[in-house]
């Protein structure tokens, strides 16, 4: 590991200081990325600001607008087993209980999540080229060995996709970050935060320089899918492993008729995967599988595969289907009995 | 607790209480828990195996919970309570766990085990033994080369039973 500056920080004010101080500084969380990328060389930070004593990043808190807010630090695991988390936004928990391990979920921070890097095999590997690394050196993924990548929305620079779980349902929920900054505090939409890669795959997010999340926010009306939700992800192992596929689907449905949507997909672009349209075809109509395949051909339009993973445009089609029907019957996909019902 | 200033490539005094025991240590920022664990303090029960996160041999409790301390940087566990399976034995006597490990032969080399242990202690804790699928998949994070994964989740079995019975009867 490249020897950096370690600053602990007392208050966001502190830690934002920090920041602008030392441009190339990096939050350091729970560590499990960061770490691991630094021991790759992959990143390669002058100074750390450890951000982990930082009162006001904890805690999960009812807001003023009925929803929650989960601060930047509370861990994985603790998200997955609040008791208001599971009862209100039960779609949340399972996602986060579908991924990494008992151990990793303890320690991997809301934050760091959110701002996790890719698993793309080149962008690890700091012998080979990679634009999200090395701005301007090449994507050896295309025409490599792509079966983790992209499928929707890539470009000719990179094809990389997000590995979070729990990101996926957020987008589903239509969460929302706060952040604070040099230039005060604000929020962002969940589906504005995360970026595709366009000519500047070096960029995940939008997140500026010195800014750093403070919450996650979690809407009311989310509540309305509590009845009926689905985490499905499909993967090389049934623990332990990155989603080739995944979909995180939420119905609101009142008499027999479906009044709102909601479809994630993860494991298939360089940010979860929504779109309003596909959403949009499900309401109104009874939930069904001529409705579910409709979703699913809205949401997929345009995906595109490469060398190893044209598989996944299928798989996603299939798994669409299948989590929107565990959604509609009332039957959450168990992240601990893996077979799929 | 005071806030540190950029201390540069210095190092950094930190206070833990390692197996019961208070220590004040100087930790370099780049040292990881293991590697300050396995190289400056001698604890070599806790085992390096991929130091990425990926494998559990590194396991052991932070303030209670289990983590993989190869991810950890040392100089963060300032004022935390760490646990090593050389703490986990009592007076002399093994913990539940190390017995119930030997009993139903749950190791063939013996890498792993440290991990194995320190994260069943955590998840007898947590409560994810109802049964042998949830025992599996909350132990996903520790792997065995050595395929030892049936033995173990008879251990584990074994000790939550154990506790159950004492307060079965109690209940009659
Ligand atoms: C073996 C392994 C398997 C895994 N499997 C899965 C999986 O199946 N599914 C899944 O979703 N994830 C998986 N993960 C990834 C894991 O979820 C992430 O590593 C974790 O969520 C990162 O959180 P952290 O707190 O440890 O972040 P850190 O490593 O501390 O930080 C990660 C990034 O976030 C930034 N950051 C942290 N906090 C903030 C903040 N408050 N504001 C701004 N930036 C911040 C850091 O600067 C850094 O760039 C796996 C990880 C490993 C090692
Ligand atoms: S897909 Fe993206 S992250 Fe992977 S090699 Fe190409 S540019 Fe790098
Ligand atoms: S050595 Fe830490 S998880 Fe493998
Ligand atoms: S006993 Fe050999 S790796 Fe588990």
């Amino acid at each position: 590991m490249k020897r950096f500056s370690y600053h602990r920080a007392d208050s966001v004010a502190d830690a934002v200081q920090a920041l602008c101080a030392t441009p190339d500084a990096r939050i350091v969380a729970g560590g499990t990325n960061l770490v691991d990328l630094m021991k790759y060389g992959v990143e390669t930070p002058s100074a750390l600001v450890d951000v982990t004593r930082i009162a006001s990043l904890n805690g999960i808190d009812d807001t003023d607008e009925g929803g929650l807010r989960i601060g930047a630090l509370v861990p994985n695991r603790t998200v997955a087993e609040d008791e208001r988390v599971a009862a209100r936004f039960p779609l949340l928990a399972s996602a986060i209980l579908a991924g990494a391990t008992p151990q990793l979920r303890n320690a991997a921070t809301t934050g760091g999540n959110l701002n996790q890097r890719t698993r793309c095999y080149y962008f690890y590997d700091t012998k080979t080229p990679c634009n999200k690394r090395e701005p301007g050196s090449g994507c050896p993924a295309i025409g490599g060995v792509n079966r983790l990548h992209a499928i929707l929305g890539a470009s000719e620079h990179c094809i990389a996709t997000h590995p979070s779980d729990m990101c996926v349902a957020l987008a589903a929920l239509g969460a929302e970050i706060r952040v604070e900054g040099p230039n005060g505090p604000r929020r962002i939409r969940f589906a504005d935060y995360h970026r595709l890669p366009g000519d500047a795959p070096e960029r995940d997010n939008t997140l500026q320089p010195g800014e750093i999340i403070e919450a996650v926010l979690l809407p009311p009306e989310a509540e309305a899918f509590a009845g009926h939700h689905s985490y499905l992800k499909l993967r090389d192992r049934l623990s332990y492993a990155f989603a080739l596929v995944s979909v995180a689907a939420a119905l609101d449905i009142r008499e027999g008729r479906i009044v709102a949507a909601r479809l994630a997909l993860g494991g298939v672009a360089h940010k979860p995967w929504r779109r309003e349209e596909a959403e949009a075809a499900l309401v109104g109509s009874p939930a069904d599988e001529a409705a579910f395949a409709a979703a699913a051909t809205q949401l997929l339009e345009g995906a595109q595969g490469h060398e190893h993973n044209t598989f996944k445009i299928e798989l996603a089609r299939r798994a669409i289907l299948r989590a929107l029907g565990q959604a509609a019957a009332g039957t959450p996909q168990s992240q601990t009995d893996k077979r799929i019902a | 607790m005071p806030a540190h200033a950029i201390v540069g490539t210095q190092t950094v005094p930190i206070e833990i209480t390692l197996n019961g025991k208070r220590r004040s240590l100087e930790v370099s920022p780049v040292t990881t828990l293991l590697d300050l664990l396995r190289n400056h303090l001698d604890l070599t029960g806790t085992k390096k195996g991929c130091d990425h996160g990926q494998c559990g041999a590194c396991t052991v409790l932070i303030d209670g919970q289990r983590i993989n301390s190869c991810l950890q940087l040392a100089v963060m566990q300032d004022g935390k309570s760490i646990t090593t399976i050389e703490g986990l034995a009592q007076d002399g006597r093994l913990h539940p766990l190390q017995a119930a490990f030997i009993e139903h032969d749950a190791f063939q080399c013996g890498y792993c085990t440290p991990g194995q242990i320190c994260s069943a202690v955590a998840l007898i804790e947590e409560g994810h033994t109802t049964s042998r699928e949830e025992i599996r998949e909350f132990m996903s994070g520790n792997l065995c080369r050595c395929g030892a994964y049936t033995n173990i989740v008879d251990a584990i079995e074994d000790v939550v039973g154990r506790r159950r019975q004492p307060v079965q009867e109690a209940a009659e």
